[in-house]
């Protein structure tokens, strides 16, 4: 479903990914952890398309395309979903009014009919219960003085409006406590199928005892540089990363 | 070149939509100002003495006044002997009906999207639609008439009803108000009249087409609105300009007076032509905009939507001399380009338990540069007063300004007063999470700058905030991202 | 700070009462020897006149006399579960304090605590460097990585001055570790009719994804004067909620100052104070924001009658890396008779240019029309008001979770508004 080969990308004058290889088939989950500044929330960016990041070698395929090759709204369309590290604020515009839009264009690109008020709304309740998200805070301005856990429920009710195919989480259990996480987790579970893929990208080992990864992958200096299972997790946790700092050293 | 340059290179060379001009043929006044050109203007209005008499008392006070040099802004020595101040569209004889008015001219307003004629009118709304300083038709006149209410011509009103003029005029703005009141006070060639008697509530829209057409033409209207005890009217005045290349001169005053229980609502959607990308032409929109809430319990409410002009200095007030009176003021202004705006209001609680309620919006693009000021005076015996102010600034890009001057003097410890202030910037953070849910560009934009801007839109009546949005999104589009 | 004051026979009592010993102590007792006790003119201390109250109340020359307090059932909050630590005259009295070391770690504070000493400047305010030299008890309070506290922490705060006035320095320190959780209860009490001082530090260290609660309960009924100051700093990812309660008191002066060091923290500093008599209630509180993508949202409300006072002072500092910064505050405050005042003072500190901030602050009196409009439907006046004013305090009220806490706050609040004003 997406294949990364060689992926490098730059901010600026900083290098982050460095040669970046990733292959991810359907119904999969890989988690990517790793320290501050190995550029897992870059890795995010780019298969979104933000722009300040700029691709300097390597290919990304997607779904038989070039994913690089495809605008953010494109990308978007064509089932990637990314939710916020830090979900933004837009005063004035409902987080209702805004899935309204989203999922109409989305819809358009895809040949599909506009959601009337009434399907939509359906479509909505339907979501709602997932994330336990209460339709008074859709009503309000998206995200606008939302709570933390607020805000990460609100991406993933947007994911499941949006029905990805492929999703990528950025940090999406950062500043949870633990019953929002398991909130957001089960969310993501109910989610998971075997046409979809997910790739969470997350600082905390916590967050893989609710979302269970069949791949645990460490990124260290914008490269992988050690893949595993959960177990992988639980050892990245115990011993902190200077292991695998010392093990790339070796290497 | 980054995407954000694009955009906004793609926005600054968005062509302004109402930059034509029609061929008219016209009647003007000599260029330069003195007291003969105020003879002229008088004449030409058949105007009686006491009116002159005005004028020139106020252009005697105006010769020694000065230009204020307070507003965050900064343009060229104006050389107001190097404008004309009257030009008419040339008209035989006045028309009785719409069939003698000039096609052309009826073209000119039908172009802008108002139509004078019967079988087109907007239905709901009645208009006086003014073209460089003379109100060139009325609409719907008999049926307001039927209720008392007139509603016509300055010049008319001057004739027909002077007795109303005579006592209102000047109550509000005073003719030495300040260096542009003095100004207009002498020159003033036409604009609108209304009266709402007691206890009438106008069953549609007033509104006044405010067109500059003519070069080198100043324009000067005066538009004074009585509202009567227990009366209720909305008004709504709109604005364009040609495009071209030296700057004109606008300088408008607007008075409303309100008594005991009248309500009054006045919305601008002003479009001035703005110059263009180089900040080459466009209109000085230096307007003073007065409400006197003279009755207990009045109520005026000051909507403005400003997207155009060069140069804009205005400050919509309310002076809430009536206990229990309440004064609102919704503004959004945006300026591109190099645009300049210094506006915001001024609340002056004179009486007891007065209210007043100021959201200002601000959205500042390209080079320009946007200010917020605003005063709120709580006097001595305005007991139990109190103000809820919120003054926000959006920042488009990194090379314009937001600026927010708030003046709160309080006088009387029993008030109650607020303020609120943001900045904020809105860039390709929101731009890119619209998009990445499959929104595109220039959905997100109007989408953004829609929101930002709905505590005010709402204010609007249906049909200019339809207007208003399309508006905001044109005049923006692509300058996000 | 330039001129050094000269030395006030309350300043002497008070170096004298502190034995000189070396390390930090030390330090921070010349820094107060140097600072002296804040004057009149003191910016930071302009309204509240902490000094002066002291010079009247207490003799520093005295020591605190003992305590035979046996238990203090009358002072535990109904219905919260907790590990309760207790301290009477400034000592922490282990017998009367239950608690177990399951899911978190309490030690009695060493001063050498990493981190100990390090975010309340005892350089620049008299009365930190006094408690940093002074302090004789407190706790510290240890929480692993990955561990959810399940019970709260309440501190009892008691001053026992039946057999005379006392004196009380306290010095507290907690540490969360990584994606951990702790809520802290703080309460103040007094049993005896003698003048109480007590000067209480408490330095929090939030990591990673961690969240601390702190409720502070300040309705102590005796002649309790208080500095305070509570100083947190936060790691990415991180949440930070205090909310302060204050009713009563002679004099009550508390500093919160959180330091937002990471991208992702969420803070929240809320307070309520209804006040009346001559009880001044004094809230100084400072937000740094550090990094980018923090929000912080500060809302206090007052309500203050007779001759009681009320001042708050917010600062908001937002450094240039602190870009997308959120951060909201504000402050309103009912005053219900003539004498009653109020200062408040917001200040908005802001280098970075792409960031959210508000403030807002309101001085009124209650609205005489909606009272008008309640007792027209034949609700009497003292409940007209109380309904207002609870709804007034509502809001702030409703900032903490339901719970036993909630009722407690709300049931002390509630009594306190319906009283005959």
């Amino acid at each position: 479903m997406l294949s990364i080969k060689n992926l490098h990308a730059k901010i600026e004058d900083n290098q982050i990914l460095n040669g970046l290889n990733l292959e991810v088939k359907p119904g999969e989950v890989h988690a990517i952890m790793g320290p501050n500044g190995s550029g897992k929330s870059t890795l995010a960016s780019v298969l979104a398309g933000r722009e300040e990041f700029e691709v300097t070698d390597g290919t990304v395929e997607y779904l038989g395309k070039d994913l690089l090759e495809l605008a953010p709204e494109e990308r978007a369309r064509e089932g990637v979903f990314l939710a916020f590290q830090y979900p933004v604020e837009i005063p004035g515009v409902s987080t209702i009014n805004f899935m309204k839009t989203a999922v109409n264009q989305v819809r358009e690109a895809r040949g599909q009919q506009p959601l009337d008020a009434v399907s939509f709304l359906g479509l909505m309740k339907e979501k709602m219960k997932l994330v336990e998200i209460d339709q008074s805070l859709l009503n309000r301005s998206l995200n606008e003085g939302f709570s933390g856990g607020e805000k990460k429920r609100n991406e993933i009710f947007q994911m499941a409006m949006l029905e990805p195919k492929l999703a990528i989480l950025d940090e999406t259990d950062s500043g949870l406590d633990i019953d929002a996480l398991r909130i957001v987790a089960n969310g993501v579970n109910k989610l998971r199928d075997k046409n979809k893929a997910i790739i969470v990208v997350t600082h905390y080992q916590r967050l893989l005892e609710y979302i269970v990864p069949d791949f645990v992958h460490v990124l260290y200096k914008g490269k992988i540089v050690k893949s595993g299972t959960k177990e992988l997790a639980l050892e990245l946790e115990a011993k902190g990363y200077d292991w695998i700092k010392d093990e790339v050293a070796v290497v | 070149m980054s995407k954000d340059n694009q955009v906004l290179e793609e926005i600054t060379s968005k062509e302004y939509e109402h930059g034509w001009s029609s061929n008219i043929e016209m009647e003007s006044a000599p260029k330069g100002l003195n007291e003969d050109i105020v003879r002229f203007i008088s004449a030409k209005k058949n105007e009686p003495e006491w009116l002159l008499e005005w004028r020139l008392k106020a252009y005697r006070q105006w010769v020694n006044m000065k230009e204020p040099k307070w507003p965050n802004v900064t343009y060229p020595e104006i050389n107001y002997q190097d404008v004309i101040y009257y030009a008419a569209p040339k008209q035989k004889v006045k028309p009785k009906s719409l069939e003698e008015v000039d096609p052309e001219l009826l073209k000119t307003f039908e172009k802008l999207g108002i139509s004078l004629t019967e079988q087109k009118r907007l239905t709901g709304i009645a208009v006086d639609a003014v073209l460089d300083s003379v109100s060139v038709a009325t609409t719907f006149k008999e049926k307001l008439g039927e209720l008392g209410i007139i509603f016509c011509s300055f010049s008319e009103a001057v004739l027909e009803h002077p007795e109303l003029v005579k006592k209102y005029l000047g109550s509000v703005v005073p003719m030495n108000d300040n260096y542009f009141a003095a100004l207009n006070s002498a020159v003033f060639s036409d604009g609108s009249f209304c009266y709402i008697p007691k206890g009438v509530r106008c069953p549609m829209e007033l509104s006044t087409y405010f067109r500059i057409n003519a070069a080198n033409t100043g324009q000067f209207e005066r538009t004074l609105i009585v509202a009567d005890e227990g009366s209720y009217v909305s008004y709504l005045e709109g604005c364009t300009a040609p495009q071209r290349d030296e700057n004109q001169l606008h300088a408008a005053v607007v008075e409303i007076y309100a008594m005991k229980d009248a309500q009054v609502k006045y919305s601008t959607v002003q479009n001035w032509y703005p110059g263009d990308k180089n900040g080459k032409g466009g209109i000085y929109n230096f307007v003073t905009k007065r409400a006197l809430c003279a009755g207990d319990h009045s109520k005026v409410s000051w909507t403005q939507v400003e997207t155009g002009s060069a140069i804009t200095w205005k400050y919509p007030s309310c002076v809430l001399k009536g206990d229990y009176s309440s004064g609102e003021f919704y503004s959004v202004a945006v300026t591109n380009n190099y645009q300049q705006a210094d506006t915001g209001t001024k609340m002056i609680h004179i009486g007891k338990h007065t209210k007043s309620r100021i959201v200002s919006k601000g959205i500042s693009a390209g080079h320009s540069q946007n200010s917020y000021r605003g005063q709120v005076h709580i006097l001595k015996r305005a007991e139990g007063a109190r103000n809820f102010s919120q003054c926000d600034s959006l920042l488009m890009g990194d090379k314009c300004g937001a600026h927010t001057f708030p003046y709160i003097d309080v006088e009387n410890n029993s008030a109650k007063v607020e303020h609120e202030a943001t900045t904020s910037k809105i860039g390709e953070d929101q731009i890119f999470y619209c998009l990445q849910r499959g929104i595109d560009e220039e959905s997100a934009v109007a989408l953004i700058v829609n929101g930002y801007a709905k505590e005010v839109l709402n204010q609007l009546p249906m049909e200019f905030a339809v207007e208003a949005q399309k508006l905001l999104a044109l005049t923006l589009e692509g300058s996000v991202g | 700070m330039s001129a050094v004051l000269e030395t006030t026979p309350l300043l002497s009592d008070i170096l004298a009462s502190v034995k000189p010993e070396a390390g930090l102590k030390a330090d921070a007792l010349s820094v107060l020897e140097q600072l002296g006790l804040p004057g009149n003119k003191s910016e930071e201390y302009k309204f509240t006149p902490i000094t002066r109250s002291l010079e009247k109340n207490f003799n520093f020359a005295t020591k605190n006399s003992a305590s035979e307090l046996k238990s203090i059932e009358s002072f535990a909050i109904p219905g919260v579960d907790a590990h309760t630590l207790v301290f009477v005259n400034g000592g922490f009295v282990e017998e009367l304090s239950r608690y177990n070391q399951t899911d978190l770690k309490i030690t009695p504070t060493s001063g050498t605590e990493n981190g100990f000493g390090t975010l309340a400047d005892f350089k620049s305010d008299a009365l930190v460097a006094w408690n940093t030299a002074a302090w004789t008890s407190g706790i510290s309070i240890e929480v692993k990585a990955n561990t959810t506290v399940s019970k709260p922490v309440v501190l009892h705060y008691i001053h026992d001055t039946s057999k005379g006035e006392v004196k009380s320095f306290t010095r507290n320190i907690i540490r969360l570790g990584k994606s951990s959780s702790l809520t802290v209860i703080e309460k103040q009490d007094t049993i005896g009719d003698q003048a109480g001082f007590s000067n209480i530090i408490t330095e929090g260290f939030v990591e990673e994804n961690a969240a601390l609660n702190i409720f502070s309960l300040q309705a102590d009924k005796g002649k309790r004067f208080h500095f305070g100051q509570t100083s947190i700093w936060q790691a990415r990812d991180s949440r930070m909620n205090s909310f302060t309660l204050t009713l009563d008191g002679k004099l009550i002066r508390n500093n919160l100052q959180l330091i937002l060091d990471g991208e992702g923290i969420e803070s929240h500093m809320d307070g309520l104070y209804i006040l009346q008599g001559d009880t001044l209630a004094d809230n100084h509180t400072v937000v740094d924001h550090r990094k980018p993508n923090a929000n912080s949202n500060e809302l206090y409300k007052g309500v203050i009658d007779d001759n009681a006072k009320g001042v708050f002072n917010g600062k908001i500092y937002v450094r240039p890396d602190a870009q997308k910064t959120n951060a909201f505050q504000s402050n309103r405050n009912i005053l219900i008779s003539d004498k009653a005042t109020v200062n408040t003072k917001p200040q908005l500190e802001i280098w970075a240019d792409d960031v959210k901030c508000s403030h807002g602050c309101t001085t009124g009196q209650l609205d005489e029309e909606a009272m008008f409009y309640l007792q027209a439907r034949g609700i009497d006046k003292v409940t007209a008001r109380a309904m207002m004013l609870y709804a007034f305090a509502g809001e702030v009220l409703d900032k903490i979770n339901s719970g036993p806490l909630k009722n407690y706050f709300d049931s002390l609040i509630s009594e306190r508004l319906h009283k005959n004003f």
